[in-house]
């Protein structure tokens, strides 16, 4: 979708500017889901598994039914229906009906007047459990098919594998004048938005349900409760309620969303429920654990010849978006540099612990890892400088990469020169004292996943206007303000083409009823999609404005422009109405007036199954420098600088880009140094039960005020042809450089590498002895395991002829998925 | 039988100075001063995030000073002055804190704002021109998931700026 002219002056976009939600959050009246209070409103409570791994042989609910106080008790058999976010992975019940598989697996509700007494009732709720053996690792996983978490997967507790090869990557190796080969383990890692997750339920005076929730993904949710409580979809309204930080965690339906709104239908009366701090990291969703083995071959030159990445991946108890998350492992890496064969084999494993999915990055932080730490190795051991490297290898703007991911516009030379520059690279890598050190890494990220997870051939994003005679702008859109300011870019798009102001624009986002759909606040899509149908819808409006405006004032419609709230001749600006005239003539001449606009991405050209996760209408890119300070004696490491930039297209609103920038650094730097979703299991005699180690924001260490660097953020603006003014995405890319680049400082500091993170004090100083004793001064995974891979898909390489499409076909065992359920990519 | 358990019966009564207004209020006395604020009293303007005195989003002002509210008894609050965010608003106005943080980006989703707001209200009031440090320290109990706090440093600089020049004119 092309931009604007450019020849006309941008009046909103692009100027930094009060995000048009700004005055409610600060003054406190955003109204998140749990700043709902109802009249009559009851209150839900979970009672949650112990057991990591168990079957329920019987729930008595009677003692807690009898307490006073209580309205109703809910277990397995009252919501039966098994859903899940992604088609091919309808694992989850709202409550389990016979077996639970992670400690925190909710097996019952209870609803009471007081939350106090629905929370005194789980007490009095008797589950009979058979205890099974617990998983707790996909090691562990691979080499224990039986007991089976879930009865379906590829086999054993082997949720999913994929396989796929572009190109002849033994050539490539026979080619290469050094293969390099590492395993790398990134540990999993939790969204912990300041918001608990809440959710209130309501049954409309006429029958219909309501609900209120803190979802990034108010349409998912939609069909996860149609599915559940056998209603018409058209009966349902969901309201996204602004979240209070989401960063994937919220994209899931969730039991407790579920829950609450069966109890409001059978109650007829207002049902909320806020989880706990513990509960919310037992809903986790959060970053796969990955253990990674890549094979890259180079030239002496830094010319890659192909690449061959491993992933084993630790999945936790449910599917969750995890056929995706497989995908996305290994989807990516041929998105920053060229790389002309490319292999991957990817696993995911059920264990019994809370169940991964997306968070910021979704997939690609794990293996960017990987790849970018390598890079480093590859650029010492050929001599060459990490940047200049990185300089040779980059992919070109409008690049079909060997995996047929289409690019747009790549600045990432520039980022990379940028950075250089800022940080005065030059000057400081391996030049620093000992204890002192400089890392530099890069990366890439979609700008909305280019297929839907319900295949079908509608928008992934519609916006209407409705246009006032009183001058206002009424706009309504399924996207949902995670925190993000997807809102502000609404309005700020409008108001440019309208020429009006954004305060002059009414939102109502987030709301199934009211708004087309948007498919939700997932992999950096809302800005450009979001963004490109309210751009439509607003153009569309413009044009009816001005050809009965141009009518009325009796000059050629092309003379007519739109800017401070007025409609106006450019070459006689007195002649001139307001925009609210203008729109009265405009309802005068054609009736009410309203509009719509809609966003679908073009179609991708990997036809390949499973090409269907990595493809977006164009990718942004990020580079990194970090300083950092180790301790040698401590191992302790403070980061006093970063250094990125940002290939951003068109910053919309620059505050808010910033902000987004500056966000994923700080969330990145607590990947890299210290948050880890960390379990143990509880001694033989106590149950051997795997429990979470620490479920609490005082355990889980994350980055505070006084841990966080300085920031030195350049964005650079090379407007996309795909974006609304050029936008390209944000929220996600600016985090993946910051985990690679912390590792890449350490070895420049002190000399010994950590091939994992997160990079604790405890691991360098491992490190620092295995240098000392005079062996390889690293600190990370040792073996990759053998796993029974299965033949890989074959997709010929653009530059080999292909056409997108796969040269075998591969027959897949009879627990794979049925060809009717294929799934996309979220 | 009574549906209100024993604990739960609304028996407490207490008297705040809420934002500077006398405000009565009964509730369960087992009851902290957030949900007291929250769910008695339709303050909902102060947040949670933990209930744990972990992330300091439901700090609010006591006497003066920032305190959390999940850990404070609201038995222990009668005769005493509390400031929320409902009360930084004043005639009509906004802040400078309030002013700063919505234009320089210092609230993305807006859950952890209240905390630091009133938290930065009560650094400001105790000494007018902190240092970047001490900035850093004084919100260093409010843990943000959405900004790397940056521009949250910036906004309370500059409404620091913001009240020294209302303090000359």
């Amino acid at each position: 979708m092309s931009s604007p002219k450019d020849s006309q002056e941008l009046r909103v976009i692009g100027l930094p500017r009060r995000r048009v939600d700004a005055r409610a959050k600060v003054t406190g009246q955003t109204r998140f889901a749990d700043d709902i209070f109802l009249p009559r409103m009851a209150h839900c409570k979970l009672l949650r598994s112990p057991h990591p791994h168990a079957r329920i042989r019987n729930i008595d609910t009677s003692r807690a039914l009898a307490y006073p106080g209580i309205y109703l008790v809910l277990t397995g058999k009252d919501v039966p229906i098994q859903y899940g976010i992604l088609p091919v992975s309808q694992d989850e019940q709202a409550l389990c009906l016979d077996h639970v598989r992670h400690v925190g697996d909710p097996v019952a509700a209870v609803i009471a007047r007081e939350e106090l007494t629905a929370f005194e009732a789980l007490d009095l709720i008797d589950v009979d459990y058979e205890i099974l053996p617990t998983i707790s690792d996909p090691e562990e996983a691979l080499a224990t098919p039986e007991p089976r978490i879930h009865d379906y997967g590829e086999a054993g507790n082997i949720h999913k594998q994929v396989a796929l090869e572009f190109g002849d990557v033994q050539e490539g190796f026979a080619e290469a004048d050094e293969i390099f080969e590492d395993t790398f383990f990134y540990q999993g890692n939790t969204h912990l938005p300041i918001e608990q997750h809440a959710s209130v339920a309501i049954k409309d005076p006429d029958g219909k349900l309501t609900i209120w929730s803190s979802t990034q993904t108010p349409h998912y949710l939609h069909r996860a409760l149609a599915k559940v409580l056998e209603m018409p979809a058209a009966h349902i309204r969901v309201i996204a309620t602004p979240n209070g930080g989401g960063f994937g965690g919220k994209s899931d339906p969730f039991n407790h969303e579920i829950v609450v709104a069966k109890a409001a239908l059978l109650l007829d009366r207002p049902v909320k429920i806020c989880l706990t701090r513990e509960e919310v990291f037992y809903c986790h969703r959060g970053r796969h654990p990955v253990l990674m083995k890549m094979k890259t071959g180079v030239k002496r030159d830094g010319t890659i010849t192909g690449m061959h990445l491993q992933t084993l991946i630790d999945g936790g108890a449910y599917g969750s978006y995890g056929v995706a998350s497989t995908f996305y492992c290994g989807a990516l890496q041929t998105t920053t540099y060229h790389i002309p064969r490319y292999r991957y084999e990817g696993c995911r494993m059920f264990t019994n612990k809370p169940p991964c999915g997306p968070k910021r990055g979704h997939g690609t932080p794990q293996p960017r890892f990987g790849q970018e730490v390598q890079l480093d190795k590859i650029a010492e051991k050929l001599n060459i400088d990490p940047a200049e490297l990185r300089l040779r290898i980059v992919e070109s703007s409008g690049a079909v990469t060997a995996n047929f991911f289409q690019l747009g516009t790549v600045q990432l030379a520039e980022c990379i020169r940028r950075v250089v520059k800022s940080s005065r690279w030059n000057e400081k890598f391996h030049k620093l004292p000992e204890g002192r050190g400089v890392g530099l890494a890069c990366s890439a990220y979609l700008t909305g996943a280019g297929l839907p997870i319900y295949w079908n051939k509608m928008p992934h994003s519609g916006v209407q206007l409705k246009f006032d005679r009183g001058g206002g702008v009424s706009l309504f859109c399924g996207a949902t303000e995670i925190g993000q300011g997807s809102d502000d870019v609404l309005a700020g798009i409008v108001a440019e083409v309208l020429g009006i102001e954004p305060f002059d624009i009414r939102l109502f986002t987030g709301d199934t009823d009211l708004g087309p759909v948007d498919l939700g606040s997932y992999s950096s899509r809302v800005t450009l999609m979001a963004g490109n149908a309210a751009l439509q819808a607003a153009q569309r409006g413009k044009a009816i404005i001005t050809e009965a405006v141009a009518e009325k004032l009796g000059i050629a419609k092309e003379r007519l422009r739109f800017a401070d709230s007025r409609v106006y001749d450019a070459a006689a600006p007195e002649k001139t109405v307001t925009f609210r005239e203008a729109v009265c003539i405009a309802e005068a001449r054609f009736g009410t007036l309203g509009t719509v606009g809609s966003y679908t991405p073009p179609k991708s050209p990997a036809l390949y199954k499973g090409g269907g996760v990595g493809p977006s209408p164009t990718y942004s890119y990020s580079a990194a420098v970090v300083e950092v300070q180790v301790n040698p004696v401590t191992g302790w490491v403070t980061v006093p600088k970063v250094w990125i930039a940002h290939d951003i297209g068109r910053a919309l609103n620059p505050p808010l880009v910033r902000g987004q920038v500056e966000g994923s650094v700080y969330m990145g730097l607590g990947e890299a140094l210290m948050e880890e979703q960390e379990f143990r299991r509880l001694p033989k005699k106590l149950s051997h039960a795997l429990v979470h180690k620490f479920p609490s924001m005082l355990e889980y260490k994350s980055p505070t005020t006084l841990d966080m660097p300085e920031v030195f953020t350049e964005l650079v603006e090379e407007p996309d042809p795909q974006g609304p003014f050029g936008a390209k995405e944000v929220g996600q890319g600016p985090l993946l450089p910051i985990m690679p680049a912390v590792a890449n400082a350490v070895y420049d500091a002190v000399g010994v590498r950590i091939d994992e993170v997160p990079i604790t004090p405890e691991k360098i100083m491992k490190a620092l002895a295995e240098k000392k004793a005079g062996r390889e001064p690293r600190f990370g995974p040792s073996h990759f395991p053998d796993i029974p891979w299965p033949e890989a898909l074959r997709v010929p390489p653009p530059w080999k002829g292909g056409d997108g499409n796969a040269i075998n076909e591969v027959i897949r065992g009879k627990n794979s998925r049925p060809e009717k359920e294929k799934v996309l990519a979220p | 039988m009574s549906t209100i358990p024993r604990a739960a019966e609304k028996t407490a009564k207490i008297r705040l100075h809420l934002n500077g207004e006398d405000t009565d209020v009964t509730f369960a006395p087992y009851k902290t001063l957030l949900e007291v604020l929250r769910e008695d009293l339709g303050h909902t303007g102060t947040k949670h995030g933990c209930e744990l005195g972990e992330c300091g989003a439901c700090a609010v002002l006591l006497d003066g000073k920032p305190v959390l509210s999940c850990l404070v008894l609201a038995l222990e609050c009668d005769g005493r002055q509390v400031l929320t965010v409902e009360g930084l608003v004043s005639e009509g106005q906004l802040h400078p804190l309030q002013e700063t943080f919505a234009d320089l980006g210092a609230a993305q989703c807006g859950y952890c704002t209240p905390g630091i707001l009133v938290t930065a209200k009560a650094l400001l009031d105790e000494n007018p021109h902190p240092t970047r440090y001490e900035i850093r320290q004084a919100l260093s109990g409010n843990l943000c998931r959405c900004t790397g706090y940056l521009q949250i440093f910036e906004a309370v600089e500059a409404a620091m700026l913001k009240i020294a020049e209302k303090k000359d004119e």
